[in-house]
C-alpha cells in the first residue's frame, strides 16, 4: 500500500509550519542538467528539509522505443525536489530544483509560466548538459541567470569564454557560486532578484 | 582549452510540444486502482486552478464522512500549506492533490491563496520585498 495512512503521515515538524499570516508565494526554479548540483542549492538556502513532489506526464511517442501498431502512451514520472524561504510573514518563496528528466519539466503546465525566474547552475566539466535547458528557457521568455558551480577539479575557464561558449546575451548576469554553501546560494538568488528588478524598472516608466 | 559551443534560441510563438495532460492514478510506485478510487468522484469534471505553489488552509476539521486522504490533508493544512508541500507529505502525485482539493474547495472545507505568477510586468515593489527577505538569510 503506497498511500499513507492518516496515521502515519510524516508531517512538518512544528518549526516548519508557516505562519497563519502567510497569504502568497512565489517560486524560482533551479535547472541546469543532471549532477550539477541544483537539488545542493534548494538544499543550502532552505528553511526546510528539502521536500519531494512529483507528477506523472503521459506523452504519446517521446520519440524512442516506438512499437510498430501500437497506441500506447509513455507514462513518465516528474520527481521535483524543492525548499522554502519565508521572506516576510505573509510571503513565501519556494525554490523548485530536481535530479535529472529535466526536459520533461517543460511539460509541466505553469511551473516555468508562473515562475519569477530561473537559475541556471552549470559544471564546466559538463557544460552541454545545460545547454538544451537554457534553449528552452529562452523559447518560452522565462528571465534566468547562470551560476556556475564551482568544482575544485573543474576546468577554469575566464567568464567571457563561457558567455560565448554559452552563447548568452550581454545583459544575463554570470556568477561563481559554491551550491553548498548557504551565502554563496542566496548571492545567487539575490543575482536574478536583481536581474528581474532592472527588467521590471526598464519596461515599466518610474511611478510617482 | 575551449569548452563545447551552444546556439542561441529566440522566443517562440507557440510552444513546440503541446503540453500533456498529467495522467492521473500513475503515481510512482503507486496502486493505481487506489489512485483511482482517490480522484475517482470528480474524473473528468472540473479543477480548481491549482499551482504548486497555491497556499491551502483548512476552514474546519474534517467531517465525519471525509475520506482518510482528505482527512490527512485537512489535519496538514491547519496552518497554510502550498500544494507542492501536501503532495510531498501525504506521497500522492500534485494531480492527485488537486483533485482532492477540488472537492474540498468545493465543500468549502479550505481556502486557497492564490500565488504570485509573473507578469508582463513583474511588481518592483514584489521583487524588492524578496531581495529584502533574501538579504536576512
Amino acid at each position: 500500500m503506497d498511500f499513507k495512512s492518516s496515521d502515519t503521515i510524516t508531517g512538518p515538524r512544528a518549526e516548519d509550519h508557516l505562519p497563519q499570516t502567510a497569504t502568497a508565494a512565489v517560486k524560482i526554479v533551479i535547472v541546469g542538467g543532471f549532477g550539477v548540483g541544483k537539488t545542493t542549492m534548494v538544499g543550502s538556502v532552505s528553511e526546510i528539509r528539502p521536500l519531494t513532489t512529483e507528477e506523472t506526464m503521459t506523452q504519446a511517442g517521446i520519440g524512442v522505443d516506438d512499437n510498430y501498431g501500437s497506441d500506447s502512451k509513455t507514462a513518465t514520472t516528474v520527481a521535483m525536489d524543492f525548499g522554502r524561504i519565508s521572506i516576510t510573514e505573509q510571503l513565501v518563496l519556494y525554490l523548485f530544483g530536481t535530479p535529472g528528466q529535466e526536459r520533461f519539466w517543460f511539460l509541466w503546465n505553469g511551473l516555468f509560466e508562473g515562475a519569477l525566474g530561473a537559475v541556471v547552475l552549470i559544471d564546466t566539466r559538463r557544460l552541454e548538459v545545460s545547454f538544451d535547458v537554457i534553449g528552452r528557457l529562452e523559447e518560452r521568455g522565462v528571465p534566468f541567470v547562470v551560476a556556475v558551480n564551482d568544482f575544485p577539479d573543474g576546468p577554469r575557464y575566464p567568464m567571457e569564454d563561457l558567455r560565448a561558449a554559452l552563447d548568452l546575451s550581454d545583459e544575463i548576469p554570470m556568477v561563481k557560486c559554491d551550491a553548498r554553501r548557504r551565502a554563496s546560494s542566496r548571492d545567487v538568488l539575490m543575482t536574478l532578484m536583481r536581474f528581474l528588478h532592472s527588467i521590471a524598472m526598464a519596461s515599466a516608466p518610474a511611478r510617482t | 582549452m575551449t569548452p563545447p559551443q551552444r546556439r542561441r534560441r529566440v522566443p517562440k510563438e507557440a510552444p513546440e510540444e503541446s503540453p500533456p495532460a498529467p495522467a492521473e492514478g500513475q503515481g510512482k510506485g503507486s496502486d493505481p486502482e487506489r489512485l483511482y478510487v482517490v480522484t475517482g468522484q470528480v474524473e473528468g469534471g472540473d479543477r480548481a486552478e491549482l499551482d504548486l505553489v497555491t497556499l491551502i488552509v483548512a476552514h474546519s476539521d474534517a467531517p465525519p464522512t471525509a475520506q482518510p486522504e482528505q482527512s490527512a490533508l485537512l489535519r496538514l493544512c491547519r496552518a497554510p500549506m502550498s500544494v507542492a508541500e501536501v503532495s510531498a507529505y501525504l506521497n500522492l502525485p500534485f494531480s492527485v492533490v488537486t483533485v482532492l482539493l477540488t472537492e474540498l474547495l468545493t465543500a468549502e472545507l479550505v481556502q486557497a491563496r492564490a500565488p504570485i505568477v509573473r507578469s508582463e510586468l513583474p511588481d518592483r515593489s514584489l521583487l524588492e520585498a524578496v531581495m529584502h527577505g533574501l538579504q536576512k538569510l
